[in-house]
């Protein structure tokens, strides 16, 4: 045991010395949400994309559809916004958290 | 014909079942580092005390050609033996008739053993090496399983359930594994995962191999569904048998006792713990400076490794130990050692195992990832199942035991039998650099030098409030003891709870936060 190298973990403002498990270093760090990415939620394939750069869009607007699992997933516009670029086309095979659209307010 | 005609038929009827799937697929079976269904149960128990169950079964279906097959024992073999004298129940599915898959009457025999070990209340050993559901037999296959689920669940806390995963178990398959008490894998023969590799390729786009996606080593360390990796199937044989030394035999007996040992003498109690509470130790040594013949077995030891759990002796009496682990995440609290906490609890209460708990924690771990993974709910589990047991309850508090944590460590609050506490515990809401900057936030602030006032503001609440004569003054711990003579007083302890009795309210069942 004299040889662990021991990482520091703070706990209530205290640091104390201990190691680390695998499942914990590789943990999903988190990041706060940008909204106006629109990313794929599940892998898939894009059947349609119902907009163009530039378009403006209102919420709840249907932006593409994504097939995946056998379903056509429609995805829409979180907000009003306008299409700042599209990432993708039609027929386009995506694995999943691939930015699709992005938009700008 | 005449008796002597009769019994060579039935011998020779006999020798062709017990050929399994042929000379072939045995072959096969053992090219993969594997052992046939029959030499795994003759690994398990008691030389010769083996007994197997409907050899002649056979599967009744017809579809797709299945008449003008021929699967011996259907493809499991059941029966009755004893280890170490004691008996239990045994299945193993057999890969080598068609793939160890599960028809209806394979299912059947398998109930038929379950059924039986719950009657006569004896444990019972599941060995899972199947391809999954028979296809051609469809919705009976589906049948089949539902059942062994439903008996697994009425035998749980009735009598121990054992899984021994020896080769692959998927789909719904694994539901039984994983609704009995120890699940036993073996590195690169067992496989477990609801949807395999392909499905995941097709499905997700990711690219995973069988061993990644569910393999030994991922249950035994990542998803926490395996209690025992073994290198070998004869060391997971050897693992089952010690296993069975340390648990009753069924919810109304007492775990066997054995003759009272001492530690082993390399274990020196007063030599493991570091003073200052930010350093680590193995607390694994702890329990072995008290458990009888420092015999500690274990469980999940790869699995939210800063909560050890296991069994061990003290004075000849089987004990289940849970103690915070320094060594590994400073011993806090999370999700997956709630969860691993929680359950070997309620199984030492379901079975009458006194639960002795060394208690060294800072508190739980922080972050967004445990926040969003439900550790309010899963850190509840340690709660309820501490709480709800009524075995012998005994505490130690070896060093911190700060705010939530000091609760939910088995403290007098949840019905702690007996509370002890080692002169170095700091029983305290939180540690005294947090509270100390808390309480004297304004002084520290205000102060001609703050660091130098915060740092007195930590001795002097460290000194008056982080030690163990507080809490023992209000009575929440019983003793402050000295080091040494923990082993002496477990040991009296359980003597004086031998006749323990709780009254809980009637209810059907509790709703724990699963």
């Amino acid at each position: 045991m004299s040889n662990t190298k021991y990482e520091k973990l703070q706990i209530d403002g205290v640091e104390y010395k201990t190691t680390f498990t695998s499942k914990w270093i590789n943990r999903k760090k988190w990041e706060e949400p940008n909204l106006n990415l629109i990313e794929s939620h599940i892998p898939g394939t894009i059947l349609n994309i119902n907009v163009k750069e530039g378009q403006e869009v209102e919420a709840d607007d249907v932006l593409l559809t994504l097939q995946a699992m056998k379903m056509n997933n429609k995805i829409t516009a979180p907000f009003s916004a306008k299409i700042k670029k599209i990432y993708v086309k039609a027929g386009d095979q995506i694995a999943k958290d691939t930015l699709m659209i992005e938009l700008e307010e | 014909m005449s008796l002597k005609r009769n019994i060579l038929d039935l011998r020779k009827r006999k020798e062709i079942v017990l050929q399994g799937g042929g000379e072939e697929a045995i072959k096969k079976q053992n090219a993969m580092g594997k052992l046939t269904a029959r030499e795994r149960i003759q690994g398990i128990v008691d030389a010769g005390s083996f007994h197997e169950y409907d050899m002649f079964v056979e599967h009744q279906s017809k579809d797709f050609d299945m008449d003008k097959k021929v699967l011996h024992g259907d493809g499991v073999v059941i029966g009755t033996g004893t280890v170490y004298g004691e008996p239990v129940a045994v299945y193993a599915q057999d890969f080598t008739v068609a793939g160890g898959s599960l028809g209806l009457m394979h299912a059947r025999k398998i109930t038929k053993i379950m059924d039986h070990a719950i009657k006569m209340r004896m444990p019972i050993i599941g060995i899972n090496d199947s391809g999954g559901a028979r296809i051609q037999e469809g919705v009976d296959s589906l049948a089949g399983y539902g059942e062994i689920f439903f008996r697994n669940t009425m035998a749980s806390g009735v009598i121990p359930q054992l899984s021994v995963i020896l080769g692959p178990c998927a789909g719904g398959a694994v539901y039984s594994p994983a609704l009995t008490d120890f699940v036993f894998v073996v590195d690169n023969i067992s496989k477990m995962f609801i949807t395999g590799p392909e499905v995941v390729k097709t499905v997700l786009g990711e690219v995973v191999s069988m061993e990644d996606l569910g393999g030994a080593r991922v249950h035994a360390a990542i998803s926490g569904n395996a209690h025992f990796f073994a290198l070998t199937e004869q060391e997971c044989f050897e693992q089952i048998k010690k296993l069975l030394t340390f648990i009753p035999w069924n919810n109304q007996r007492k775990a066997k006792a054995f003759p009272a040992k001492p530690p082993k003498p390399e274990y020196k109690i007063n030599n493991i713990l570091p003073a200052d509470p930010t350093q680590p130790y193995d607390v694994r040594e702890i329990i072995m400076a008290v458990a009888d013949d420092s015999d500690f077995m274990e469980i999940q030891q790869d699995f939210a490794q800063n909560i050890v759990i296991g069994f061990g002796r003290i004075d000849g009496e089987t004990v289940g130990f849970v103690a915070n682990q320094p060594l590994v995440l400073a011993g806090v609290l999370d999700c997956d050692s709630a969860d691993k906490a929680g359950r070997f609890i309620r199984f030492c209460d379901a079975f009458n195992i006194p639960i002795v708990t060394f208690e060294d924690m800072p508190g739980y771990l922080p972050g967004v990832e445990q926040e969003h993974m439900g550790v309010i709910r899963h850190g509840a589990k340690v709660l309820y199942a501490y709480s709800e047991a009524t075995v012998p309850k005994i505490t130690v508090i070896l060093r911190k035991a700060y705010g939530g944590g000091y609760i939910a460590m088995n403290s007098r609050h949840l019905k702690a039998d007996f509370m002890f506490a080692w002169p170095t515990a700091e029983i305290a809401v939180m540690g005294p650099e947090g509270a100390a900057n808390i309480i004297f936030k304004k002084e520290i602030k205000e102060s001609a030098n703050p660091e130098e006032t915060r740092k007195q503001k930590v001795i002097e609440y460290r000194e008056k409030f982080a030690n163990p004569y507080v809490a023992a003054s209000k009575g929440y711990i019983d003793s402050v003891i000295e080091p040494e003579e923990t082993r002496m007083l477990l040991k009296h302890s359980i003597e004086v709870s031998s006749n323990k009795t709780v009254i809980v309210p009637q209810k059907k069942h509790g709703i724990p936060p699963f």
